[in-house]
């Protein structure tokens, strides 16, 4: 498997030691790391889950709206600041894999890397009750 | 054969004198003499001005290619005789930043007031932004990676018939890891170094001084065998020694090291002045 760029290694590093839970996708949007903090908020640790397709991370918590519709992933904040090259925020329902429906708002931004080298997007995220 | 000399071993500043004249007080310059003889430098640290001395009349072009701009790589520019001669043609590479390009950074310390002679007066300089991409210097293909260290900073993996060259000579791939070495797809410069025949790595400290200096982009000579071990390279040359290191503390931190880790590879403490030969 082909190294990381310096600027996604040095994100995970960060991101290894925060309190905030974080989600790092790469340019093609597998989810390449997810946090401690981020690994209660799912109900899944990444030891045992690994990398994942974006079609997979993005099915696995049945998000949906405050009205109880489904979200498209493609509508998701991590999908959109990687597709559009910009910030994107949100908030909706997940189900982690413990079962419990949780609210969340994540706050996702691109990473731009030296020479402007689209490397991926990062989302914050954190329960936000309606 | 490939030729790979050193001329300037220490790290981030010179320190010249009786106690360091074994391993060299010249900070960082390597010279790669490729089988057809081509001429590529790695770093203007003070052990440039020497090696121009020693090419001067000998060679038509010469490329340069820098790791990054921290003073101790690119001190000795200056004063890089080919660079005031007509006859050589010189190709200086090296990383941009996100806002300056290289000529812009390198104006910088080539500009009055820290240096009396513009970049713009030198008789036959080329100045080439590093791609991402690997690219092509005569007979050698070369990729530049941005490693782990303050500022843009890039590793070089040079390849060419006789086999490969890595260096890195600024590098804290164990920077924030739990463990060291993690992956290999997430620790910095793997894909420089991965089986390279000589690698050319940091070993600026020892493990009492990193502890007080992490996140200064330096490596722990146990780091650098660790690294070293991941990569699979078959020898390690350790490199930036620490300006306040003697030639003895230099042989008994690495002996000690060795003893302790007995990497499969051999090591030497680079040494102003060696010679290693490829092919």
């Amino acid at each position: 498997m082909a190294e990381k760029a310096i600027e996604v290694i040095l994100t995970r590093q960060l991101a290894s030691y925060l309190a905030v839970p974080i989600f790092i996708v790469d340019e093609a949007g597998v989810l390449v790391y997810y946090n401690e903090p981020a690994e209660k908020v799912l109900g899944l640790r990444f030891e045992d889950t690994g990398e994942m397709s974006q079609e997979r991370w993005s099915n696995l918590f049945e998000q949906k709206d405050d009205h109880g519709n489904p979200i498209p992933a493609s509508a998701l904040p991590l999908a959109q600041a990687l597709r559009h090259g910009r910030p994107a925020h949100g908030a909706f329902w997940i189900r982690g894999l413990d079962g419990q429906p949780r609210r969340i708002a994540v706050t996702a931004f691109p990473l731009i890397g030296q020479a402007r080298r689209n490397l991926g997007a990062i989302a914050l995220f954190w329960e936000a009750p309606a | 054969m490939t030729r790979v000399t050193l001329w300037g071993t220490r790290g981030s500043l010179a320190a010249p004198g009786a106690d360091t004249a074994r391993y060299g007080g010249n900070t960082a310059c390597v010279e790669v003499r490729g089988p057809a003889g081509s001429v590529l430098v790695l770093d203007a640290g003070t052990g440039i001005r020497p090696l121009g001395n020693a090419l001067q009349g000998r060679v038509a072009r010469i490329h340069l290619l820098l790791s990054h701009l921290h003073m101790d790589h690119i001190q000795g520019l200056g004063f890089f005789n080919p660079l005031h001669d007509p006859d050589v043609e010189v190709h200086i590479w090296g990383p941009g930043s996100t806002t300056l390009d290289l000529k812009t950074r390198l104006n910088r310390y080539l500009s009055p007031p820290l240096f009396p002679v513009h970049l713009r007066d030198l008789p036959r300089l080329t100045v080439h932004e590093v791609p991402p991409a690997s690219f092509a210097i005569e007979e050698f293909r070369i990729t530049a990676r941005l490693v782990c260290h303050p500022g843009p900073t890039v590793g070089y993996r040079l390849e060419c018939a006789d086999g490969v060259v890595a260096y890195l000579s600024d590098h804290e791939p164990a920077l924030g890891a739990r463990t060291f070495p993690q992956a290999a797809d997430w620790t910095s410069g793997f894909e420089i170094a991965r089986d390279a025949d000589l690698l050319i790595h940091d070993a600026q400290y020892t493990d009492e001084e990193y502890a007080r200096r992490v996140g200064w982009g330096h490596s722990r000579i146990a780091d650098a065998l660790r690294f070293a071990t991941l990569a699979r390279v078959r020898k390690l040359v350790t490199f930036h020694h620490d300006p306040e290191h003697s030639d003895a503390d230099i042989e008994r931190l690495t002996e000690s090291a060795l003893a302790r880790q007995q990497p499969p590879f051999p090591v030497v403490a680079g040494a102003e002045g060696t010679t290693f030969e490829l092919g």
